[in-house]
């Protein structure tokens, strides 16, 4: 995927507005303040597994959000009929 | 966002209405995404400690209130910003006091 460090590939804004991009970059800010204390002269295998575990969290709390957005959204739909 | 405008401009002619559907469908799903996509940065701060090998109860039921009590507070925010400019139709400093 194009941006895979999250720095600005510039060109068509259709990059930017991917959610495969949004999503990565967040992951990135969470996971790497969770995940690394002082920085090091490379990430160490506690690091990657905590970040690996991190990413698999973080996508389960988007379904739980996504999912909880959905319900509230539905229920004002239908007091607001 | 009104949609209909969208048929109407001058010198557009008529936007097919299926194509103006899709158009609005798709609006909502981004305007969705990018809700959840900040909704689970700001909830994740409030709601997980230390990742571990899954969600936990208590932390999924975090972020399950956490959705509602941010909706909660936007039409909060909505309904009051409405009364206090029915009051004083001026937007006044008052409201950063």
């Amino acid at each position: 995927m194009e941006g895979g460090f999250g720095l600005d590939s510039g060109g068509s804004g259709g990059g930017k507005l991917d959610p495969g991009f949004i999503m990565e970059q967040r992951m990135t800010d969470k996971c790497f303040r969770k995940c690394i204390g002082k920085p090091g002269g490379s990430l160490d295998n506690s690091e990657q597994k905590c970040i690996a575990t991190c990413m698999d969290r973080y996508m389960d709390a988007w379904n739980t959000v996504s999912r909880a957005c959905n319900s509230r959204l539905q229920r004002e739909r239908a007091n607001n009929t | 966002m009104d949609s209909s405008s969208l048929s109407s401009a001058p010198g557009l002619g008529t936007v097919d209405p299926q194509l103006q559907h899709f158009i609005e469908v798709e609006t909502q799903k981004q305007r969705f995404q990018q809700l959840v996509h900040q909704m689970t940065e700001l909830c994740w701060e409030k709601c997980m400690d230390k990742p571990g090998p899954k969600l936990d109860s208590r932390a999924e039921a975090c972020f399950v209130n956490c959705v509602e009590r941010f909706i909660d507070t936007s039409q909060f925010i909505l309904n009051r910003l409405e009364q206090t400019q029915k009051s004083k139709p001026v937007f006044s400093e008052s409201l950063s006091d």
